[in-house]
């Protein structure tokens, strides 16, 4: 068998290297195309008939006058009359129509009667929720109440973060052509290769009529997997045009209501804990949210799992709202928020620095020696000695200063995937994966993986991604596409390369497996004498392209050691608030990860300066705001649905644990760990500030307030 | 957005003619940074627009008597940028650089600032700019956290304008311009609650025109301090605008407005009355600040902005009296 494994980090040329996204200035340019700048000849748009009520029945529906309108196209409805609809801007249906304002417009006109039914929209106050609220089982661990009578100290909080959206910049969407038999589909996913099946499904035709193609998508965050209601309406749109395209694209409030969010978690938290800071019981009732069938549960006590007494509860709230969506790390923020804040404020009873009740408990997770490690880092990057002081002990300025932790853990080893390598007698190389790039520089990683195994520079390589085409290849969630297309990258090259050995063997005088292929030639390994040109050896090739697919199947994964999962991570926030404004600001979020082999630092880091800007939003502004008479969004907008800007996210320090024992471990996904810790760390920060506990993110200006002046 | 006739006048003679007796009838777009989004959302659905662009003289600052007219036109940027303005109206400036996106700051106009509706999220939903369903106000019953503290019978929603508080602390007069003349009228008095959701939240009527800014000369003083929670671009929570006339030391008259916290900016009398003969301090700013919100009755969800206001008036003073906020 050829050998796969990454070549030693130190002879390196291309993997590891700071190489600069390769479609970057195609992006930054505004060249690349999103599917949502598509236009295509002949094409029709579609728009949603939305429900204004959270809970209704659907009496009547009345489109005779949308029929008349110009340019309409046709409807279809996903209810009926009689169905009932349990959340706000719920889509009825979707109308076509020759032009995008034409299809607002029409839809607007479709007349729909409801029986308004009672809503519950709200899930932080679990008297008002009534029947909504599903009573849970008990789960006991260890003699909880002797370890809380045995306490040195009882801490007792309660912690609320909030259902939120996934906000992205390109709202959900496709361009999709159906006559009734194939399907031409260009969506804006994470999921190339499995949208295609997805579709079929829906359309009841078989995999292999459907065909998917998509060059760039405009954010996912785990909001992007399936063809949803509004391209299974379009398709249905389209062949009742005789398969005209159909473009579909949700306006931003609708997207910021039905597309997707991430569950709320509340959590009651006693912990119990002695002198020395050891942790010794934990004690819950937690309740979360997902929408109408519930769901969302954090997975707590997070990271210090191995808490010897604990009894916890937890209830999922029913709610008139639209159902969630995986959300970067999926209930790992929340879960990392709910536990941070109670441990810091079980240090802060003891009346021990934090930063030692985490150390002295790092027993309690499954690495207690990464974690040690990256406390102490991080602790350094942030200055702790020098900047750390008591809780509230921060001066009698009005601007107060504070520091907190957040921890987090993550698996991120590699999906399946298959890529298909071709070399051709012009010297050209192509890597073809249905794959996707989520803005994480996918591209990017593939072409530096087949070029360090070719020996060629990394603009030799031409990457074809997003089209099933291309060999299939896993959805990006879960941090796993680096690992997938990086192991499949590899295995195909390999092969490939071999291949190539096998053509130019006979010229080089040597056998196939004594060549190796460096800085743009084929050599008999460690003479560069005898060696000849990467292009030389491809003309060899005469009429033939070598064409090889390598795979990697996760099964497999952990013998071949490319790629593995497994990573924890530690955050430091430091922020400055300002008590008689109640306005917190970011001077510093710290960011220590380990990951394994990292195949470019630049990229690496920039994936976790966007996970930390999401935490700081997540920590500082966005909240889906509900309103209980209406049963709406209220802020389904930019304007009130607040994002950080660059002005609001001070520095940014990352350390990336880049070294040869990490190395050694393979690739592992860094998408979402770094989005887990940052709101824990920045909400005990705001304590450590201020000195009182601000039970509910995000820190806006009322919360702080409202706790600084004693307002529950 | 409804479909409507698009007009672009030349003068304003022309463009008189075409705005109409009702609001509904037409509207006028200047900027449209904020029209736009209010047609989009079907808060409102002109027939017709009628857009500014064209009618040259509305633009521009420019010296009038001992004072300095605004054209309506003027964008929020060329009145940023103005070198007047910065020396003799920082308050002016201030609430300019508050508009902190470049995109609205290059479109957005002075006269479409003090004209733009209310953000109100039930607004902006289509319940009406009262937001009463049922007989009941949707805003004392819902989430009121960006709502006034100081209320107006059922006006909830707070004047959006930067600029309002500012005019009003300068003594600006406002001129509205119709087919049968034109009246000039105190920046203040331009503002007003409405009682119903057929009446507007200032004094402009549907034939008219914001056409210039008159700002007195002053030695005043004179700042602006808002509160907001973003650096990039957002709403004030709460504002305050002051201006001092000063004899030596002390304060002979102080004009303390509030903004973002009622519907219209509030001129804080009794903070100014109180101001008189004092010198400006972290003490007595702090103190007349206390006194500008003595009135506040905040909803359920907003007490919060009592301490917001507090704060922008203190600091608006300390700020105009040029010392450290
Ligand atoms: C996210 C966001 C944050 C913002 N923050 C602030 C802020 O902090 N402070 C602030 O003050 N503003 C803020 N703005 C608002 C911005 O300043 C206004 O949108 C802009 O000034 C409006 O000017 P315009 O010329 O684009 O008006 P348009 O959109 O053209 O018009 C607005 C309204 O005024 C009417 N109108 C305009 N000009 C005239 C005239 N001359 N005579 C009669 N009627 C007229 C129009 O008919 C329309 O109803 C913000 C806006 C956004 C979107």
């Amino acid at each position: 068998m050829a050998d796969y494994k990454w070549p030693a980090m130190s002879t390196r040329k291309a993997i590891g290297q700071r190489v600069s996204r390769i479609d970057g200035v195609e992006k930054s340019s505004g060249r690349a195309k999103y599917t949502s700048d598509y236009k295509r000849p002949n094409m029709l748009f579609a728009a949603p008939v939305t429900c204004p009520h959270a809970h209704a029945r659907i009496t009547k529906i009345d489109a005779s006058a949308a029929e008349k309108m110009p340019g309409f196209k046709g409807m279809h409805l996903l209810d009926k009359e009689g169905s009932t609809v349990s959340w706000a801007m719920w889509d009825i249906g979707y109308v076509a129509a020759e032009t995008e304002l034409q299809a607002r417009d029409a839809a607007r006109a479709v007349k729909v009667e409801y029986e308004v039914l009672p809503h519950v929209v709200h899930d932080h106050d679990l008297t008002k929720a009534g029947d909504r609220v599903k009573p849970s089982g008990e789960k006991i661990e260890g003699d909880v109440d002797e370890a809380f009578k045995q306490a040195d100290a009882v801490s007792e909080g309660l912690y609320e973060i909030p259902t939120l959206t996934h906000c992205c910049l390109e709202p959900h969407g496709s361009v999709i052509q159906f006559n009734g038999e194939k399907a031409e589909l260009n969506p804006s996913t994470q999921a190339v290769t499995a949208i295609q099946g997805d579709c079929a499904r829906q359309l009841e035709i078989p995999a292999a009529n459907v065909h998917v193609h998509q060059d760039h998508i405009g954010g996912g965050f785990g909001s992007k997997f399936q063809i949803d209601r509004w391209g299974l309406a379009s398709a249905q749109l389209s062949k009742m045009n005789g398969g005209r395209p159909v473009k579909v694209y949700l306006e931003r409030n609708v997207e910021l209501t039905i597309a997707g969010v991430r569950p709320s978690a509340y959590a009651k938290i006693k912990l119990a804990g002695k002198k020395d800071g050891s942790i010794t019981a934990w004690e819950s009732a937690s309740w979360a949210s997902g929408g109408l069938t519930g769901g969302g549960s954090p997975p707590i006590p997070y990271v210090f799992t191995k808490i010897p007494n604990l009894r916890q509860t937890h209830q999922a709230v029913s709610l008139n709202t639209a159902p969630i969506r995986a959300w970067r790390a999926p209930n790992h923020p929340q879960a990392s928020f709910l536990t941070c804040s109670a441990i810091e404020d079980l240090a802060d009873k003891l009346g021990l620095d934090p930063l030692q009740v985490y150390l002295k408990n790092a027993g309690l997770t499954a690495r207690p020696e990464t974690y040690v490690r990256q406390l102490n880092k991080a602790a350094e990057l942030a200055e702790w000695k020098k900047h750390y002081h008591k809780r509230g002990d921060s001066g009698s300025g009005h601007i107060k200063r504070g520091l907190g932790i957040g921890v987090c853990t993550w698996g991120g080893a590699g999906h399946a995937s298959t890529a298909r390598i071709n070399i051709h007698a012009d010297g050209s190389a192509e890597v073809e994966i249905g794959s996707q790039d989520l803005g994480t520089g996918t591209r990017t990683i593939i072409a530096q993986v087949a070029a360090e195994t070719f020996g060629l520079p990394v603009s030799a390589i031409k990457v074809k991604i997003g089209d099933t085409n291309y060999p299939s290849s896993g959805t990006s969630g879960g941090s796993t596409t680096v690992g997938g297309v990086s192991s499949s990258t590899r295995k195909g090259a390999v092969d490939a390369l071999g291949k190539l050995f096998e053509e130019v063997a006979e010229s080089l005088g040597a056998p196939a497996d004594q060549l190796e292929a460096v800085d743009g030639k084929i050599q008999v390994k460690g003479n560069p004498a005898k060696s000849m040109t990467w292009k030389a050896a491809c003309q060899k090739l005469g009429v033939k392209t070598i064409t090889v697919t390598g795979t990697n199947d996760p099964r497999q994964a952990p013998r071949e050691g490319l790629n593995t999962g497994g990573v924890g991570g530690v955050q430091i926030a430091d922020v400055s608030v300002d008590v008689e404004t109640g306005i917190v600001r970011m001077n510093r979020l710290i960011a220590v990860q380990d990951i394994g082999l990292v195949v470019n630092p630049k990229l690496a880091e920039s994936q976790v300066y966007g996970a930390c800007i999401m935490s700081i939003c997540g920590a500082l502004m966005e909240e889906r705001i509900m309103d209980a008479v209406t049963g709406r969004v209220l802020n389904p907008d930019m304007e009130f649905y607040k994002i950080a800007g660059i002005k609001d996210i001070g520095d940014i320090v990352c350390h990336l644990e880049i070294d040869p024992e990490n190395d050694g471990r393979g690739i592992i996904g860094l998408g979402e760990p770094p989005a887990v810790g940052g709101i824990a760390a920045i909400a005990n920060a705001v304590t450590n500030a201020i000195g009182k506990r601000v039970s509910s993110v995000p820190l806006t200006p009322d919360r702080v307030l409202n706790t600084l002046e004693g307002r529950a | 957005m409804q479909a409507f006739e698009y007009a672009s006048p030349k003068t304003l003679k022309e463009a008189f003619a075409l705005l109409g007796a009702q609001w509904g009838e037409a509207d006028v777009l200047a900027g449209g940074t904020d029209l736009l989004s209010l047609m989009k959302d079907f808060v409102h659905t002109p027939k017709r627009v009628v857009s500014l662009r064209e009618i040259k003289t509305l633009s521009g600052i420019a010296k009038a008597g001992s004072g300095l007219r605004i054209g309506a036109l003027t964008t929020v940027d060329a009145l940023m940028s103005n070198a007047a303005i910065r020396s003799t109206y920082p308050s002016l400036h201030q609430a300019a650089m508050g508009i902190t996106s470049p995109q609205i700051r290059n479109t957005g106009t002075v006269g479409g600032d003090l004209c733009q509706r209310p953000r109100c999220w039930y607004f902006r939903q289509g319940y009406g700019l009262l937001a009463m369903k049922d007989g009941k106000s949707l805003v004392a019953n819902g989430d009121n956290r960006f709502h006034a503290i100081f209320g107006s019978g059922n006006a909830h929603f707070v004047s959006p304008s930067s600029f309002g508080p500012a005019l009003i602390a300068l003594g600006a007069k406002i001129k509205l311009e119709s087919a049968t003349g034109a009246r000039e009228i105190d920046a203040f008095t331009f503002f007003r609650a409405p009682k119903s959701d057929s009446e507007r939240e200032n004094d402009l009527r549907p034939n008219e025109i914001l056409t210039e800014i008159l700002l007195p000369t002053t030695s005043a003083k004179n700042a602006t301090y808002e509160v907001r929670q973003k650096d990039a671009l957002d709403w004030p929570l709460a504002a305050a605008s002051v201006a001092l006339t000063m004899s030596g030391n002390t304060v002979s008259k102080a004009v303390v407005v509030l903004g973002h916290v009622g519907p219209t900016p509030l001129v804080a009398e009794s903070a100014g009355a109180w101001l008189a003969g004092k010198a400006i301090s972290a003490d007595t700013a702090a103190q007349a600040a206390a006194e500008a919100v003595k009135a506040a009755k905040p909803l359920s969800g907003n007490a919060y902005k009592v301490t917001l206001a507090k704060t922008a008036v203190k600091r608006a003073l300390l700020r105009a009296a040029g010392m450290e906020v």
